[in-house]
């Protein structure tokens, strides 16, 4: 599949480069890799580079690199991008979720008139909308193939996340009709085909599924996994959700506030042509280092 | 020290900003209103980077523990040392013991304190930046409240050199309706033709929904997406709606295309709704002093005359230095 990035610039600070219109594994790689490549150029005048699922925003100080000077720059890595598969060196993160849970529910509860079924719960319309017979086969398929993050962002460390599985087995939702003002913290949730998991409490509108006892956005955190970032996730990580129970979820939460939660983290090798070839076998194209 | 006897209604301490991490989703933060904030620095002679109170609306009283220096930008308010109104725009000498407060904005709505020596506060990924969403920097990442005492990073107590004052003539014009020039693009083509001049033609408002993160308006037409018989995939079913994306500072977007939402210096850093242009730098400031209900028009301009606006900006700023700093 060749595609053809769109150039355009946000104001006279931001250079955006739409890589492809719709998501697709391929299209994130190119974006992941532009920015790699653009960012060991260290240009002088470049202070945000950006990638998300299928784009990529550069933000330049225009006094010191003219915008079509970094807008060529761009473009000449790109252009010698196209047809190459590449590996991610990344990391694989178990991380558990205590799906279906009294926190988020009561959450949809309060905001029940912006949603699609008030009836039901989020994640109760999320089964019901796969044609699902129960909650419990939708968390297994949310839990059963890895996901990995496309995008970190929104607010502080929240990572957008897709799931490695053929297209046509993407779990995809509507948004909320009006965005909620709350969500609780580390909420899971979904819109689109993308998972999200809610960094700091605050405003969302993806349809909530559980929450997850692992904080991954603190500032001077005693928890081991943030000594290298106060942000824990980065494009590129692969996750993938560990059902819990509400014991096993209150026990972990209560190891995070002592600063003693330890997270399974395997550094691997994520090959995007092997996915690509097999989608429906996305633990091939991942290799434990 | 300088003790917070209220905190106003939002006031939060911000420098020029922290570069560096949006791709991880930490805003640049730091003064809404860049120059006036650059301004009250010099006023008191700090670097243009030190760290100064922002407030917004209805400001903090504070009461001042040794002699200092201090400078009141921004929004039009009456500046009331204890008892007596003092001018904005100028140094103010400031005894060990002295209340400063403030009214509310005649027009404008943030304004700018600097303290000789800069407002202390942990460095937090190189900036003093308050960032509310994130909770980080500033103090505790949060508003001030009665009862907060603040330190300057230099001692207080020696005597700051006079500046002269910025002269009114000097000082961004603040006619309304705002005129918020835009460089049209990113997902403009999302739209019709029709809702394109729209955009551009009609009067908007500021809602009450505005804050520091983004700007809300409403007031001009109903705003229409082109139809797409097949939306992209992972882009969602609304017309407005794409594959979630970073967001430019600056940015205009109108989810479900009812309110255009201008995102500001604590942006959100991406998401799932069609941007159509963004605010040239050189008005970026003119937003901060946007009040609930104030007019505003877009005007589309080239790269080419952002780049002039910009340049025209510096120079303006540059001639208010030399004349500040010049020797009294």
């Amino acid at each position: 599949m060749t595609m053809v990035s769109e150039y355009s610039f946000g104001g006279d600070e931001h250079l955006f480069v739409k890589i492809s219109e719709s998501m697709s594994i391929q299209a994130f790689a190119k974006a992941l890799t532009i920015a790699e490549r653009l960012k060991a150029k260290n240009i002088d005048g470049v202070t945000e580079i950006c990638p998300a699922n299928a784009s990529l925003l550069v933000r330049f100080d225009p006094d010191v690199i003219a915008p079509e000077k970094i807008k060529s720059i761009t473009e000449e890595i790109d252009g010698t991008l196209s047809g190459t598969a590449t590996n991610i060196d990344t990391r694989f993160i178990t991380i558990p979720v205590f799906f279906n849970d009294p926190w988020t529910t009561a959450t949809a509860q309060k905001f029940r008139d912006r949603r699609q079924e008030p009836d039901l719960s989020d994640i109760e319309f999320a089964a019901k909308s796969h044609n699902m017979a129960s909650v419990d086969e939708f968390i297994h398929r949310y839990s059963a193939a890895p996901w990995i993050v496309t995008m970190v962002g929104f607010v502080a460390g929240l990572p957008f996340c897709y799931q490695l599985v053929p297209n046509s087995e993407q779990i995809q939702l509507p948004k909320y009709l009006r965005p909620r003002t709350d969500t609780p913290k580390l909420t899971i949730a979904h819109g689109g085909c993308f998972c999200s998991y809610y960094s700091v409490r605050g405003a969302g509108g993806y349809q909530m599924l559980g929450i997850s006892p692992a904080p991954i956005f603190e500032a001077d955190s005693k928890l081991t996994y943030f000594q290298d970032s106060m942000i824990f996730f980065k494009p590129g990580d692969i996750i993938k959700y560990r059902p819990i129970s509400q014991k096993e979820y209150e026990r972990l939460a209560d190891e995070a506030n002592k600063g003693t939660l330890q997270l399974d983290i395997k550094n691997v090798t994520f090959s995007i042509e092997k996915f690509m070839n097999d989608p429906s076998q996305p633990n091939l194209a991942i290799e434990e280092k | 020290m300088i003790q917070v006897l209220d905190g106003g209604l939002s006031t939060t301490i911000q420098d020029l900003g922290r570069p560096g991490y949006y791709h991880v989703g930490i805003p640049l933060s730091g003064a809404a209103d860049i120059e006036a904030c650059t301004i009250a620095n010099w006023l008191v002679r700090n670097e243009a980077d030190a760290a100064v109170l922002e407030g917004t609306l209805l400001g903090p009283k504070l009461q001042f523990h040794a002699d200092t220096a201090i400078a009141v930008t921004g929004a039009d308010v009456e500046v009331k040392v204890n008892d007596t109104v003092h001018p904005m725009w100028e140094q103010l000498k400031i005894k060990k013991g002295d209340v400063v407060s403030f009214g509310y904005p005649k027009k404008g709505a943030r304004i700018y304190i600097a303290v000789a020596g800069g407002i202390d506060a942990p460095l937090v990924l190189g900036s003093r930046s308050t960032y509310l969403a994130g909770g980080i920097g500033g103090l505790s990442g949060r508003r001030l409240k009665e009862g907060d005492s603040l330190s300057t990073v230099q001692q207080q107590g020696a005597p700051t050199a006079a500046t002269h004052g910025a002269p009114a003539e000097q000082l961004r014009d603040g006619s309304s309706p705002t005129l918020l020039r835009v460089v049209s693009g990113l997902f403009s083509y999302r739209l019709t033709d029709r809702s394109l001049d729209a955009f551009y033609n009609d009067e908007w408002k500021v809602t009450n929904e505005s804050d520091r993160m983004g700007y809300r308006f409403s007031g001009g037409r109903k705003i229409e997406f082109a139809p797409r018989p097949i939306p992209p995939f992972g882009a969602g079913s609304d017309p407005s709606n794409i594959v979630d994306a970073g967001y430019p500072y600056g940015s205009i977007q109108i989810p479900g295309g009812i309110e255009p939402i201008i995102l500001h210096r604590d942006a959100v850093s991406g998401g799932g709704y069609a941007t159509i242009g963004a605010v040239i730098s050189a008005d970026m400031d003119k937003i901060a002093q946007l009040q609930p209900n104030a007019k505003v028009r877009f005007q589309m301009v080239s790269m080419e005359e952002a780049l002039e606006a910009r340049k025209a900006r510096k120079h303006r700023l540059d001639t208010l230095r030399d004349h500040i700093k010049r020797p009294v």
